[in-house]
């Protein structure tokens, strides 16, 4: 079922969308928000500066984008979805060009007001493409030869260029995230058990091209990886950041050692305490019971998107939003995994609570995206 | 694009399943997420509690200071002085490290190299840490820096304690001296003290100190410093405070010790005072000596090599270390053993011709025209040595030995100091096992006068004048008290000599000094209720070859220094009722005569506690004993006021 079916009386027109937003997936996204705000503050050993404050402001300026998006008719952005994806790709490659080396990496392009992280846009671009080629698509015919490799390729295409820069935790995180829309479109499971067999061959691989002059990873993502498996082999090089992350969490212990009580952070055992591994802090300072609170909170709100995807007919908004959901699940669980010693290191942000701009401003956009899709839901057949 | 119902209602079904298959997937994630989580931070809490402690702990340890040692009346011999010195904190220093220092160079001795290491040693550590520019200054330098201090930007005084010994070189061999604790000495301590990993922490290297260092390092205090990361200190959590070492008294007297020095000067020498009473040991000195601080400061190469290789040996102490052919001193050892077996009569006569015809050796009187007509008493106040080739050859070498351990040499007395020596007392035994020969009667002819194999430390001479003088085992004692508690007396058992043996060795011993014959005659005590006894030595460093006897008898004193003779004496007084005992051993003085004038000195001064009254002497020395104590360099020692740990 297509929008031009709708019967365009049974959507919510002007003023009286804000009644139709999902209003508990708003104050869940504030509530996690807050928790970053407070973790950026007790980081910062106690000060609004430098990240909580700016953190504030991309916070406000999200919550502007994400209602302009969900005020926005579902339809529009279902138009403007091969669009995105061609400016996110090209921002891709424009970083490549002209972006800002951060932490080896080229991942930035500085916009002047802020750092914007083409990766993160694409994100968001490759499942609203996803979606609706989708909707496009004969559901009859996704699971055909030809009608696989599109996605594939949409899904390839980004998730190479990301790599080159090189940043494996988005690439990780495009592919799984397209991988769910694919998955959630109905493709036959077999592809998905084909490519499981071909993952496991390329990462045979890639550990082979270790050392050779073809080599596909870097030498410190070969080094994370390693250390990812034995951390104690190099407890004060590259190990470290690991076990010192493993000890802030682990020693909070029930209830933590009390808001801005964490030595780990306060001085200075942590790595990129502000970024990646704030989960940390969090764990170290609210114990147990702050971190099962924070997972707690991130799987409502994935909750709510599924259930919101359930109940809407719209193949596109559907879709959309279970991949965002899933986006926003690979999020925090690689991060959580991450930081608690069962992934590798791989630099994915702890979402809406990690500092930084482009993530918070897409991650509100997107779920912008979702509550569009809520409110212009198809109502009263 | 128009569908069918059916299709979408089937693809929107198949879009829920998938949903829902994904929603429990994910599930199933944080689950494990949520195990984890609880694994991580309530089964093993505890463990990473104690990694984070361990992260943000860091225990400093404060030195101790260490014990004082005293001497018997409370003169402080070894102390611990403040160390002022002044470091410097890069990050405080502003931009010009360099232009500070040369500041700084202006108010005190700082040269261009302590500058060079200081920028160089900066460049190695972190920014926050301290490093030492000068060390060891004056508090008027101290405070010139202070005065400065707002021109000198992250330098900043300090106080340290540093060991002192004021008496510098008299009790150098004693109490030794305190250095840095080494790899080697890291190794010998099973159980490593944490306090010997403090960078420049010092232990005892030699002597009491070297012995006593488990009384007198004291305790290590902590303080308990949280740090961040680079190792930065951010707060000071606890603090215990160090235990100070025990202070340690010693039996020795600092102003007699101070004497024995001023008297032997810069010969190679070595004396003992004994304290009959307790065996508490009053002096115990070898010269030369050396300044022990030298060692504390960390002594320069050159003052080394001067110490390693001056012929008379200054770092070895000759009193307990050195072992000498005892000589004629020997002799009371020999004469007891033959008398104690019943095997000489004190009345006996034997006569010496000058000398005595072994197959076809002879071993020679000292006295080459010889002796004529001996006794017990001729034989040691005239120090007679045929007397005793007699003797030796009725009792045998290994009763002879058996009394020289009976008197003390031999074995290694039980005293805090560094390298005691054993000495030598051959027996049969010994010569087969260790020469892989059998012992000659010649061997015992030469033992009989104390040359040969036998050896003796001057500190087991004047235990043998004691044991000789009292009739009782005396054992030398060094240490009076640790931290006011007396340290106990050994107990002296009287050795059961015969009475007519030991008085009548004591009678020769008398003869020596106060007979008109006597070998010391000249070195008599004239003071009623003083008189001292005692026996001369004098020893054969090298026997003199066939060639030189063939020459006639060699003079001493146109020997080379290091081929003259060693002078010796022993000696014990008041005669009636002996308190003291005391042994003096000259390295290649050619003569008994200058040990025996000397233990004379040692003995009035012993005695009196003091410089002696002139009348002490026979008359015909007095006007020379006069300039003698005139020229007499003494140190004014006035017991220092002792701290109150060290009373009882």
């Amino acid at each position: 079922m297509s929008y031009l079916e709708y019967s365009v009386k049974t959507v919510p027109t002007g003023l009286s969308k804000v009644l139709y937003v999902n209003w508990a997936l708003v104050i869940l996204l504030a509530t996690v928000s807050s928790i970053g705000f407070l973790m950026l503050y007790s980081v910062a050993g106690g000060s609004m500066e430098p990240w909580a404050e700016p953190q504030l402001e991309r916070f406000a300026l999200g919550v502007v984008v994400m209602f302009s998006v969900a005020f926005t008719p579902i339809w529009f952005w279902r138009n403007m979805a091969g669009l995105s994806y061609l400016v996110g790709l090209a921002l891709l490659v424009l970083v490549m060009l002209v972006g800002t080396v951060g932490m080896g990496a080229q991942r930035w392009i500085n916009l002047g007001f802020m750092r914007l992280q083409p990766s993160e846009v694409m994100k968001i671009a490759l499942v609203m493409m996803l979606a609706a080629y989708y909707d496009w698509l004969d559901p009859k015919k996704v699971s055909r030869p030809f009608w696989v490799l599109v996605p594939v390729v949409l899904i390839i295409v980004p998730t190479i260029l990301v790599l080159k820069q090189p940043d494996l935790g988005t690439a990780i995180l495009l592919l799984l995230g397209g991988a769910v829309v694919m998955f959630c479109a109905g493709v036959s499971l077999w592809y998905f058990g084909g490519v499981a067999a071909l993952g496991t061959g390329l990462i045979t691989l890639v550990m082979m091209s270790r050392g050779k002059p073809w080599q596909l990873l870097k030498d410190y993502q070969f080094k994370r990886i390693d250390i990812f498996m034995d951390p104690g082999s190099d407890p004060l090089g590259a190990g470290y950041h690991i076990m010192q992350a493993k000890i802030a969490l682990g020693s909070g212990g029930w209830a933590g050692r009390g808001y801005l009580q964490g030595t780990q952070s306060r001085l200075n055992f942590l790595p990129e305490k502000q970024t990646d591994f704030i989960f940390t802090t969090l764990g170290e300072e609210f114990g147990f019971v702050g971190a099962i609170s924070l997972l707690v909170l991130y799987v409502l709100i994935v909750a709510f998107c599924i259930s919101a995807a359930m109940q809407t007919k719209d193949r596109f908004s559907s879709l959309l939003i279970l991949g965002v959901a899933a986006t926003f699940f690979f999020y925090f669980a690689v991060n959580m995994a991450m930081v608690m010693g069962l992934a590798p290191v791989v630099g994915v942000p702890l979402p809406l609570v990690s500092y930084g701009g482009s993530a918070m401003l897409v991650l509100l956009g997107a779920f912008g995206l979702v509550q569009s899709a809520h409110i212009h839901k198809p109502r009263g057949r | 694009m128009r569908r069918s119902t059916h299709d979408t209602d089937a693809s929107a079904r198949k879009v829920t399943r998938r949903a829902l298959l994904l929603g429990g997937a994910q599930v199933a994630v944080v689950a494990g997420l949520g195990l984890r989580m609880r694994y991580m931070q309530i089964v093993e809490s505890g463990k990473y509690r104690m990694l984070a402690d361990e992260n943000r702990i860091n225990i400093r340890l404060i030195p101790p200071a260490r014990g004082l040692i005293f001497d018997r009346n409370g003169i402080l011999l070894a102390g611990n002085e403040q160390n002022y010195s002044v470091t410097i904190v890069r990050e405080d220093a502003g931009d010009n490290v360099r232009e500070v220092l040369n500041r700084l160079k202006d108010l005190i001795p700082v040269t261009d190299e302590d500058i060079e290491s200081t920028i160089h040693e900066m460049k190695r550590r972190s920014p926050f840490v301290p490093i030492t520019v000068a060390d060891r200054l004056s508090w008027e330098d101290l405070s010139r820096v202070a005065v400065n201090g707002p021109a000198l930007p992250g330098i900043s005084p300090s106080v340290g304690l540093s060991r002192h010994y004021p008496l510098d070189k008299d009790l150098a061999h004693v109490v030794g001296y305190v250095g840095p604790v080494s790899e080697r000495d890291l190794k010998r301590y099973a159980d490593p003290d944490p306090v010997l990993q403090i960078p420049k922490f010092q232990i005892g290297k030699s002597g009491v100190e070297q012995k006593l260092e488990d009384r007198l390092r004291g305790k290590a205090g902590t303080k308990q410093l949280e740090v961040n990361a680079v190792g930065r200190v951010m707060r000071e959590l606890s603090r215990t405070p160090p235990t100070p070492g025990d202070n340690v008294q010693l039996t020795v007297n600092a102003a007699l010790q101070d004497f024995l020095h001023a008297r032997l000067g810069n010969q190679a020498a070595a004396a003992v005072v004994m304290d009959l009473a307790n065996g508490d040991l009053l002096a115990v000195g070898s010269s030369p000596s050396f300044d022990p601080n030298l060692f504390v400061r960390g002594i320069s190469y050159q003052d080394y090599d001067r110490l390693l290789n001056n012929d008379h040996r200054p770092l070895v102490d000759k009193s307990v270390a050195g072992t000498y052919p005892p000589g004629s001193t020997f002799k009371i050892i020999t004469g007891m053993a033959a008398l104690e077996a019943g095997k000489l009569d004190p009345k006996e006569i034997i006569y010496c011709p000058g000398y005595v015809q072994l197959g076809n050796r002879r071993f020679h009187c000292w006295k080459h025209s010889g002796h004529g007509k001996v006794d017990l008493n001729k034989s040691l106040a005239q120090s007679c040595d045929v007397y005793y080739y007699e003797v030796s050859q009725r009792v045998g070498i290994d009763a002879i030995s058996a009394m020289a351990n009976k008197m003390g040499l031999g074995e290694r007395p039980d005293l805090p100091m560094s390298a005691i020596a054993e000495g030598l007392t051959p027996t049969k035994a010994w010569k087969r096992r260790v020469h892989k020969r059998d012992w000659l009667v010649g061997d015992t002819l030469n033992s009989a006068i104390g040359q040969g194999y036998v050896l003796a430390s001057p500190l087991q001479l004047a235990v043998m004048a004691g044991r000789i003088a009292t009739g009782r085992a005396i054992q030398p004692r060094l240490v009076r008290s640790i931290n006011g508690v007396e340290q106990p007396v050994h107990p002296a058992p009287p050795m059961d000599f015969k009475a007519f043996a030991a008085d009548g060795v004591r009678g020769g011993l008398f003869s020596v000094v106060n007979g008109i014959h006597g070998t010391a005659h000249f070195a008599r005590i004239e003071t009623e209720g003083m008189t001292m006894a005692g026996k001369t030595g004098t020893s054969q460093v090298f026997s003199i070859t066939a060639a030189e006897r063939a020459r006639g008898l060699v003079k001493n004193a146109d020997l080379p220094w290091n081929r003259r003779d060693h002078g010796l004496f022993v000696a014990f007084a008041p005669f009636d009722n002996p308190r003291y005992s005391l042994s003096v051993v000259i390295e290649h003085s050619g003569s008994s005569h200058p040990a025996a004038a000397i233990a004379r000195d040692l003995m009035l001064q012993t005695l009196y506690g003091g410089l002696p009254p002139l009348s002490a002497y026979p008359a015909y020395q007095r006007n020379e004993m006069k300039a003698a104590q005139d020229a007499l360099q003494l140190r004014d020692l006035a017991p220092a006021p002792t701290p109150a740990r060290t009373r009882a």
